[in-house]
């Protein structure tokens, strides 16, 4: 256990210290300054408004964000320590391979989650020095929903350093990942539909099996009860989950797929060359 | 104590070692050398258990694999290339002690022997040091511990003849208590520190001689030098060996450690039309008598 906690502070230590972790910080922490200056806190969307409106802005912008940042910047640092001798050295010293990975997972964890809670954070401290009432149970629910978007990309990402031997096929192949989710959050499944090759039932659950998707859902179901917005697609996840069982299948899943998907990662790197 | 049996690693169809098959007791010093791609650096990380590979290497019995945490104990590892580490001094050598379950205070304590003052470094990245600082806190960091096997690769290539000198003298003290294996491209610049050698050319083992080990670690040699003319050059390389000018540049006087005597004959031999005199006496305390090096006192 000590060597995992020694492994976590090393790279909580290592990303404070790098560039990426500088430009994510400012982005998100800028996202919420600049949402703040532009008065999105008096402005009304489907009845929403105050912080409520800006929490419903921000989520939805740090969706199309995290993902690609958490992927690219993990994939990056791992692989890129790699090439360039960082693993030789450190893993020279008598530190047990699955401290080292999971280590390795939490410290970035605690990096990648920070500044993005922070910055919403920061909004709530704001709207209650502002006297601007505070929608405490969506304040939790977005939070609970970033903690699991952060572990699932997190997840893939370290299943990628593992699976690449250089930073170019990483970056490659985390790109690839992130533009397939992308793809199949509507166009592909949209056209397929279009077509009528498969059941609208299938089409859900491939979407549904997309983490994007279900972080957009849920983030959609918060002020959106009824899934209006979706369409058809709503009976269809109404039906199976139920408007609760779904914000917690949201919760839940991607969750899961994070550590399935690092878990896969661990036996790649133990059972493989280190260097 | 480190046994290599057929051990053998393939990258994509490339065999880069094969079939290799050593013995390497308590106490003995060993140059690994052979060219680029030889498989020096792969034998290593084999060593390291950071390699999959093919046979069985173990060090007292046990695998460096599967047994991590207990052999990599025993290992003092100093790379060729300092890994880019953004973390501050204080805190590798805080990591590195706190794994190896070591007082860190030993790991400042030669660092200062070195000639590096930790003190002010330490809230700098690591990666922000000088090749030679780099190469000095690594060099402590593998010796501040109770390592019985000390594998070194290109360990005193960036170092200046004085903190080589320390080093030489740092290896002196574990020699008997310690298996070193030291990787280099060219046996002159280990040949002094060692008692065996092993070459690997494509993979394998083509050379494994024991030498003669009369070149003491720790032993100085006294050189008095006399040139015909002042030039800038010679002084200042005279200067970066610690040299004390005796006399308007035109005679110097120093101490060079018994290993690093063909490192200093070489630098000299640039200097050879310059040179009118040339001496060095042995005089490590363990030596009794004088010896003179090469044709002893020599004129040019």
């Amino acid at each position: 256990m000590k060597q995992l906690w020694l492994t976590a502070k090393l790279d909580i230590v290592e990303s404070l210290r790098a560039r990426w972790f500088q430009i994510y910080t400012l982005v998100f922490g800028g996202i919420v300054a600049l949402l703040f200056l532009f008065g999105l806190t008096e402005s009304r969307v489907l009845g929403f408004i105050g912080l409520s409106r800006l929490l419903v802005t921000y989520i939805q912008l740090t969706m199309a964000i995290l993902p690609i940042f958490v992927l690219i910047t993990t994939v990056r640092s791992v692989a890129g320590d790699r090439e360039a001798g960082v693993f030789e050295y450190l893993l020279s010293l008598p530190v047990s391979l699955g401290a080292w990975f999971w280590g390795k997972i939490l410290g970035r964890y605690v990096v990648i989650f920070a500044p993005v809670f922070a910055a919403m954070l920061g909004a709530v401290i704001w709207a209650l020095i502002s006297g601007i009432e505070v929608p405490w149970g969506m304040f939790g629910y977005y939070t609970a929903l970033l903690a699991a978007m952060a572990a699932c990309f997190l997840g893939i990402g370290m299943l990628i350093s593992a699976l690449a031997r250089t930073t170019d096929m990483a970056q490659g192949a985390a790109f690839m990942v992130w533009l397939s989710l992308l793809l199949f959050l509507d166009l592909i499944l949209l056209g397929v539909m279009i077509q009528g090759k498969v059941a609208p039932e299938v089409a859900v659950s491939i979407a549904l099996a997309n983490p994007l998707q279900v972080f957009r859902t849920a983030a959609l179901a918060l002020f959106d009860p009824q899934l209006i917005v979706l369409g058809p697609s709503a009976y269809v996840i109404l039906d199976a989950f139920g408007a609760f069982g779904y914000q917690v299948f949201a919760l839940i899943y991607p969750t899961v797929l994070g550590v399935v998907s690092a878990a896969i990662g661990y036996q790649i790197f133990r059972r493989g060359d280190l260097p | 104590m480190i046994r290599f049996d057929k051990l053998g690693k393939t990258f994509r169809r490339h065999r880069v070692l094969d079939d290799v098959n050593l013995e390497i007791a308590l106490g003995e010093r060993v140059a690994l050398i052979g060219s680029n791609g030889a498989g020096k650096t792969t034998l290593i990380r084999c060593l390291l258990g950071e390699y999959t590979h093919d046979g069985l290497v173990t060090i007292d019995g046990r695998s460096p694999r599967t047994e991590r945490t207990l052999v990599l104990g025993s290992i003092g590892f100093v790379p060729q290339l300092p890994p880019p580490l953004k973390m501050p001094v204080g805190q590798l050598i805080d990591f590195a002690a706190s794994l190896c379950g070591t007082d860190p205070q030993r790991m400042f304590d030669l660092a200062k022997r070195l000639g590096l003052d930790v003190d002010s470094i330490l809230q700098r990245p690591f990666v922000k040091l000088s090749g030679g600082m780099k190469q000095k806190l690594l060099i402590a960091v593998a010796l501040g511990r109770d390592a019985k096997v000390l594998v070194l690769d290109e360990p005193a290539a960036n170092l200046d003849p004085e903190a080589r000198k320390i080093f030489f003298e740092l290896l002196a003290e574990r020699a008997e208590s310690a298996t070193m294996l030291i990787s280099s491209h060219r046996l002159n610049e280990v040949s002094t520190l060692v008692n065996r050698v092993i070459e690997l050319d494509m993979g394998k083992v083509v050379l494994d001689d024991r030498v003669a080990d009369d070149v003491s670690l720790a032993g100085l040699l006294a050189c008095r030098i006399s040139v015909k003319r002042t030039e800038p050059a010679f002084a200042k390389a005279m200067t970066s060996w610690n040299f004390t000018d005796l006399g308007g540049g035109m005679e110097w006087q120093g101490d060079v450690a018994g290993p690093d005597r063909l490192r200093f004959l070489g630098m000299t031999s640039r200097y050879v039309s310059l040179i009118s005199q040339l001496s060095m006496t042995e005089t490590a305390a363990e030596k009794v008598g004088t010896e003179k090096v090469g044709a002893g006192k020599t004129a040019a």
